[in-house]
């Protein structure tokens, strides 16, 4: 039983491994800001999955039992990461990217990053219609 | 009264269960104390969230985590082949924008936040009047296929989640 424990949580471990080394290449190979953004939103779901995965099965194998300290940073990761990706992206278009150089949104509105601060209603969703 | 004392029963809810696990032991003490958390945090943070958001089909969250989980571990490998295998002038990155058919502004967060961490795709912006999405493709050659993908996989089912 044991031994079939250790392959398992080994395997989950250079798994992660690999991908979390592939992410951080992919940060250093890629050539523009935007597509570098790409890898270290990728490292954080498999890279760092694989870990935490491993973890769980370690402590429920060889230790006290279940623990749920893995899950939270799952979630915790799942709810900070895109958050940071989405500023880092507006950033970015806000200082280097023209309006003209994006495609247009559907309708006759704009990209809430390029709208003025003051104008009503903007970068709000309306949430009054159905 | 109810609703002034639970304004978000499913925050509370969750509230709770985040501190029973990050105390990492079920016992009565450490779910009553989450319970007083659970309560006092949403009627503290009420005012910034005033709307209650609708969970229409609350069962179907699983099948969403499923199929996004999977989608993860698909695209993981996919973008390590395009970051291994292939030149950077081979690369084709674009932009997209997707039309939004959902209006909460929790499924939408839902929505950008699962295209970030699905590989492959960054969500860069909303539009003004939050109909559409602005996508960011590491690759791509067909960029209509992309906005097919995110509408029928993920958006279809939060529609039926939160609408």
């Amino acid at each position: 039983m044991s031994i079939i424990g250790e392959i398992i949580i080994s395997v989950l471990l250079v798994g992660a491994g690999f991908f979390g080394l592939v992410g951080s290449f992919g940060l250093l190979k890629l050539d523009q800001p935007m597509t570098r953004l790409h890898a270290p939103t990728k490292a954080t779901t498999l890279g760092v999955g694989g870990v935490l995965i491993a973890s769980m099965l370690f402590f429920l194998f060889f230790a006290e039992g279940i623990t749920f300290h893995e899950l939270m940073i799952t979630l915790f990761l799942f709810v900070t990461a895109p958050v940071v990706a989405h500023f880092i992206a507006k950033a970015h278009l806000h200082r280097n990217w023209k309006p003209e150089d994006l495609p247009s949104p559907e309708g006759s509105t704009r990209w809430s990053t390029y709208c003025e601060p003051d104008q009503p209603g903007s970068g709000k969703p309306d949430s009054t219609e159905p | 009264m109810l609703r002034k004392f639970l304004p978000h029963p499913w925050l509370t809810l969750v509230v709770t269960i985040v501190w029973v696990m990050l105390v990492n032991v079920i016992t009565l003490n450490a779910i009553v104390f989450g319970l007083i958390l659970g309560i006092i945090i949403p009627i503290v943070t009420s005012a910034y969230w005033p709307e209650r958001p609708t969970l229409r089909n609350p069962m179907m969250i699983i099948e969403y985590l499923l199929v996004v989980l999977l989608d993860i571990v698909r695209a993981n490998i996919q973008v390590a082949l395009i970051i291994l295998g292939k030149r950077n002038e081979d690369m084709k990155p674009g932009w997209v924008t997707v039309p939004l058919d959902l209006r909460s502004p929790e499924a939408i967060t839902v929505l950008a936040g699962t295209i970030t961490m699905t590989p492959g795709t960054v969500s860069s912006d909303l539009s003004e009047d939050g109909h559409s999405l602005l996508v960011h493709c590491l690759d791509t050659d067909d960029p209509d296929a992309v906005v097919a993908q995110i509408k029928d996989r993920y958006e279809r089912r939060l529609k039926e989640i939160f609408e």
